[in-house]
């Protein structure tokens, strides 16, 4: 088996967790789409260093996970904030941009 | 774990191809992991989507060990689905499930822009894999000659020791903000036990036990109201629930009895004294406009007083 | 204001030297021409106090503008006196005032020609204006702006003598807006009344037409002789083009100031001023303005035989017209306004004749000046004692009421008839015969203007009998007052009666003097020239056949509206009676002709800024704005949908990057 099937797979991945954060309203799995996102890259970046025998991929996948833990603390402490005053975690209803 | 083992025999024969194990791991994980991102991008509810992550990273830490890298696949196991999600379904317990988790799409025309979009870039990326060609796998044996960690820790703490550090600083720095982010500032005085306490005994409500119902030897039933200690029945003895749906025993049948009993056939007239001076010394609401009951004229006459209650009327209504 | 301090620096100085009788050298009479500038500076200098220091002149503004007036006119007299007593060839007097314009080319002294046909016109402005402005302190006691009357009519007199003093057509055009000035402003005099306002600026609109003829004149002048002097212009022996260029335009000027055919039509509402105003402005003075213009411009119309046609022909039409509107009118000072425009319709006939009726149009002009001002001061004199009635069908019978109105009314209207010897009589009937002496041999001119002359004669004495005998003879059918009360008619006092008697006076016996021993001819002969021709019949004819067409009029007069029952309401009437009521369509041939296409044009100017100018400008700015509405719509607000844009930038992106690099 060549090792391109996992790079599909995480491009198959990727493509599925950007048409969730388009298509969904509620912040949270919208959130969810972004986390499915970074794993499918995470995916990638461990073939390529098994690819390329160098340990360096794997490194940069440890600290997409911390980063992305930090980025969820912040993120839900944001969706809570939201939710707070407006009841309500859809991010259609955050729509101050327009006007 | 056959993966994991059986990964350095091969890794030297074929130096990074995969092993047929390894293959049908693939084979069985990959559309599981598929089938369940589709669950997320379809779940209607949150939770069900939240599994299916979960779902998917699981699958993904046994290919992140099944491609040499174990230290990773423990840390996806503990980080992402001990931790995030974790963190992401007390986030959905919080917030509860709204409107928003409804797929009728409402902007118009997003719903065709994200398919073509998600199937576009997939196809993109796909091509951009496939199109690309790579150089023969040198595999992760020499990377990881003692073991995978200590091969990551040399990088970590060794060329990437400041990204490290400064990742700390940043993990430091959105623990806070999101203190700062969820934190409330206290605009009313805060209501403790005490003051729930001062507040009920302000409202005027009955702050001892309430009597319980049927004390009589004849009816010791709950929808027998009980008596108070000037022998008049006590309506709110009877449980609420009876007292709503209405089956609550006819008072005015006890009240006729104790009557009698008060008019001095059970008892003789000191008794009957006796009890008159307690009831003028208990106060009981209503006992003003009720006379004593020694004094009624007419026995097993209707009373006044029991007819003026509020749950007798109802019964005659 | 330049030249009011001009006027004034001459009147201070008074250099002997400035006084230039025309190539003469005794100054024998200089003292007394310096008097001339204080003609017009005196009553402006009054207009000016009664205009500035506002109500506090009110009880005594009058006096002063009476003083005012009565002061040119005794100045006016002195100098008469002392060019009398001048040689007939040195009667031309140039009083220079000093550098008005100069400007390259274009070097103009503001100066004061005083000669024989100026003076006629300043005596009888400042004479009849004098014993106009006696007659107002009475005519208008009861009106709180009579100060302010009062004022206006000094700045007319002031800008009337501009008039006719000028020395050349710049400054007489100054003066000539002036007495427009003072038209407007004494036609709108009660101007709180929107009708009387609305005629107000009618007449206003309808002088600016001729003035721009007068300014395209000066024009003309000035490009072809490069001055607008009297004294070069009048000695420039034009080209027969250029003078009847410049002739047409100042007829065109005369016609709008004298309501000629066909600019007529703001005359008849121009009596909504008071009626002092209409005797002084619009019967004596101003409108007689266009026949001094002619007159005064006798050797360009000289030079120009086609524009001298032309003037015959307005002339001829104007005067019909006024005849037979003036048969129709049954408001008393309508019919007088258009007998003034069929009187001044002879004067223009004669002065196109050229020098055989330049002479004649100006003694018409002053007789005119006499009966037409003493009618129109009988015409106040009556709405005074009838609460303001000014329809004659509610008159009759009122000569037995006010017998001076009445006998100087008849003076009048024997003057107007021609009956010797008013004075009418001589001047009326000197045009008609020379309007019979064929003009450059062709005798289908004299028939044809000298009939319609004729013609006129007839019609004239049959409106202004009826006119005469409708108010003061036959029966009365007096209306009941406005505050519903009995008409009690009666003698106005003697403030209005004295100027009434002395105009009746100039009316009887004005003509007999001054033609007598052919003395006007020969005073104002060195001015216009004078020629003699031979009528197609012989005089005695055409006196008796004037005389003749008079007395059918005044018969036929006679028999409809003095013996026979007039009725209240007015009949029904012919054709040409019903179309002489609305003044023969002339407001309607106004509107149709002029106002809506004018409209239309303004209409479509205005389309064509919005559409056009606007259009582009707005249509420029809406260019973004319609960019900025449809980008707009890109940004929905919804995070998803900036989402979903990144993303196919992104998909678009790697497509490109791949097509680059393959």
């Amino acid at each position: 088996m060549s090792l391109v099937n996992y790079l599909v797979l995480s491009a198959i991945l990727f493509s599925l967790g950007a048409t969730t954060v388009l298509l969904r309203r509620n912040a949270i799995i919208v959130f969810m789409g972004v986390e499915l996102m970074l794993n499918a890259s995470n995916l990638a970046l461990v073939t390529f260093s098994r690819m390329h025998g160098n340990l360096t991929g794997q490194v940069l996948a440890f600290f997409v996970m911390v980063v992305a833990a930090a980025e969820v603390v912040v993120g839900l402490a944001v969706i809570i904030a939201i939710f707070r005053t407006r009841k309500s975690a859809s991010v259609d209803d955050v729509n101050l941009l327009k006007s | 774990m056959s993966a994991l083992a059986a990964g350095p025999v091969l890794a030297t024969l074929h130096a990074g191809q995969a092993s047929t194990g390894e293959a049908i791991l693939f084979w069985v994980l990959a559309p599981i992991m598929v089938l369940a991102a589709l669950g997320l991008l379809l779940a209607r509810k949150a939770v069900h989507a939240a599994l299916a992550v979960i779902l998917v990273m699981i699958c993904l830490a046994f290919m992140y060990v099944a491609q040499d890298a174990v230290f990773l696949g423990v840390v996806q196991v503990v980080v992402y689905t001990g931790a995030i999600m974790m963190l992401f379904l007390f986030v959905l317990m919080l917030v509860g499930v709204d409107q928003s988790d409804s797929l009728v799409e409402t902007i118009r025309g997003q719903r065709w822009i994200g398919l073509l979009a998600g199937i576009g870039l997939a196809v993109v990326l796909a091509g951009v894999v496939g199109r690309a060609t790579f150089p023969p796998a040198t595999g992760l044996d020499s990377a990881n000659d003692p073991s995978n960690p200590e091969g990551l820790a040399r990088l970590v703490f060794g060329s990437y020791v400041f990204a490290f550090e400064a990742v700390g600083a940043l993990l430091v720095t959105a623990a806070l903000g999101a203190l700062v982010l969820t934190h409330r500032r206290r605009l009313t005085p805060r209501v403790g036990q005490r003051e729930l306490a001062d507040a009920r005994v302000k409202a005027g409500a009955v702050l001892t036990p309430l009597p319980a119902p049927g004390v009589y030897a004849r009816h010791n039933a709950m929808d027998v109201p009980a008596l108070g200690p000037d022998g008049r029945p006590l309506e709110h003895s009877v449980p609420r629930v009876l007292r709503v749906r209405g089956q609550q025993a006819d008072e005015r049948e006890y009240a006729a009895r104790i009557e009698r009993v008060l008019a001095g056939e059970w008892a003789g007239g000191e008794g009957s004294t006796a009890l008159a001076t307690t009831t003028e010394a208990v106060e009981t609401p209503g006992s003003d406009e009720n006379p004593p009951p020694h004094a009624r004229p007419d026995v097993g006459a209707p009373v006044p007083g029991a007819a003026t209650d509020k749950p007798a009327q109802e019964e005659q209504g | 204001m330049h030249t009011l301090t001009a006027f004034a620096a001459a009147l201070h100085t008074v250099p002997a030297a400035a006084i230039g009788p025309a190539g003469d050298t005794d100054l024998s009479g200089a003292g007394v021409y310096a008097l001339a500038p204080a003609l017009i500076v005196v009553p402006l200098l009054s207009a000016a106090v009664l205009l500035l220091l506002g109500r506090r002149t009110d009880r005594w503004g009058h006096w002063l503008g009476v003083l005012a007036s009565g002061a040119s006119f005794v100045a006016a007299a002195a100098v008469f006196l002392a060019m009398l007593g001048r040689p007939s060839d040195q009667r031309v007097i140039d009083v220079n005032l000093g550098d008005w314009i100069n400007a390259g080319a274009f070097d103009l002294h503001a100066g004061i020609r005083v000669d024989p046909l100026s003076m006629t016109f300043v005596l009888l402005v400042t004479f009849v204006g004098t014993l106009i402005h006696v007659y107002s302190v009475a005519y208008m006691e009861h009106d709180t702006d009579r100060r302010r009357f009062f004022a206006y009519l000094n700045l007319f007199v002031a800008a009337m003598l501009t008039l006719v003093l000028a020395n050349s057509y710049l400054l007489l055009f100054f003066g000539w807006e002036g007495v427009g000035l003072a038209s407007y402003l004494l036609i709108g005099f009660w101007n709180h009344n929107t009708p009387y306002a609305v005629a107000a600026k009618k007449a206003f609109v309808a002088n600016r037409v001729g003035d721009v003829g007068l300014v395209i004149a000066l024009g003309l002048m000035f490009s072809h002789f490069g001055s607008v002097s009297f004294a070069t212009v009048l000695n420039a022996h034009p080209s027969e083009g250029v003078a009847t260029a410049i002739g047409l335009m100042l007829l065109l000027a005369a016609c709008g100031k004298s309501a000629q055919f066909p600019l007529q039509s703001w005359l008849g509402d121009a009596m909504a001023g008071p009626t002092p105003v209409s005797a002084l402005i619009h019967a004596a003075t101003m409108v007689t303005a266009g026949v001094y213009l002619i007159v005064r411009s006798a050797p360009i119309f000289n030079a120009a035989p086609d524009a001298q046609l032309v003037v015959v022909v307005v002339g001829a039409i104007t005067l019909l017209f006024g005849a037979i509107v003036g048969c129709a009118k049954d408001d008393i000072k309508k019919a007088l306004a258009a007998s003034t425009m069929s009187q001044i319709g002879y004067m223009i006939l004669a002065a196109g004749l050229g020098p055989i009726g330049y002479v004649f149009a100006i003694f018409h002009l002053v007789t005119h000046g006499f009966f037409k001002a003493g009618m129109f001061l009988g015409a106040g004199s009556v709405m005074h004692g009838m609460d303001d009635q000014v329809d004659m069908r509610n008159f009759g019978g009122l000569g037995r009421y006010m017998k001076i109105t009445y006998f100087t009314f008849m003076a009048g209207w024997l003057a107007i008839l021609g009956i010797p010897p008013f004075s009418g009589y001589f001047s009326k009937d000197k045009i008609i015969e020379a309007a019979f002496v064929p003009q450059n041999g062709e005798d289908w001119r004299a028939w044809v203007f000298g009939g319609v002359a004729l013609i006129g004669a007839g019609i004239t004495a049959f409106y202004m009998s009826r006119l005469f005998f409708m108010t003061f003879e036959g029966q009365k059918r007096w209306s009941k007052k406005r505050d519903g009360g009995d008409q009690h008619p009666h003698e106005a006092p003697r403030l209005m009666t004295w100027p009434m008697i002395v105009l009746a006076f100039g009316s009887v016996f004005a003509g007999m003097i001054l033609a007598s021993g052919s003395r006007f001819v020969d005073w104002l002969e060195p001015v216009t020239g004078h020629t003699e021709g031979d009528p197609v019949l012989p005089t005695w004819v055409l006196i008796a056949l004037t005389l003749a067409a008079v007395v059918v009029g005044l018969v036929l007069a006679w028999r409809r509206y003095a013996i026979s029952t007039v009725p209240v309401v007015p009949p029904v009437g012919t054709l040409l009676t019903r179309a002489a009521r609305v003044d023969l369509y002339q407001d309607s041939v106004n509107n149709g002709l002029l106002v809506e296409p004018g409209k239309h044009l303004t209409r479509s100017l205005v389309y064509a800024d919005r559409a056009g100018v606007d259009g582009t400008v707005v249509g420029i700015s809406r260019l973004p704005v319609g960019i900025g509405e449809v980008t707009r719509k890109i940004q929905t607000g919804f995070v998803r949908s900036y989402a979903a844009s990144m993303l196919v930038g992104l998909v678009v992106l790697v497509v490109v990057v791949l097509a680059v690099q393959s």
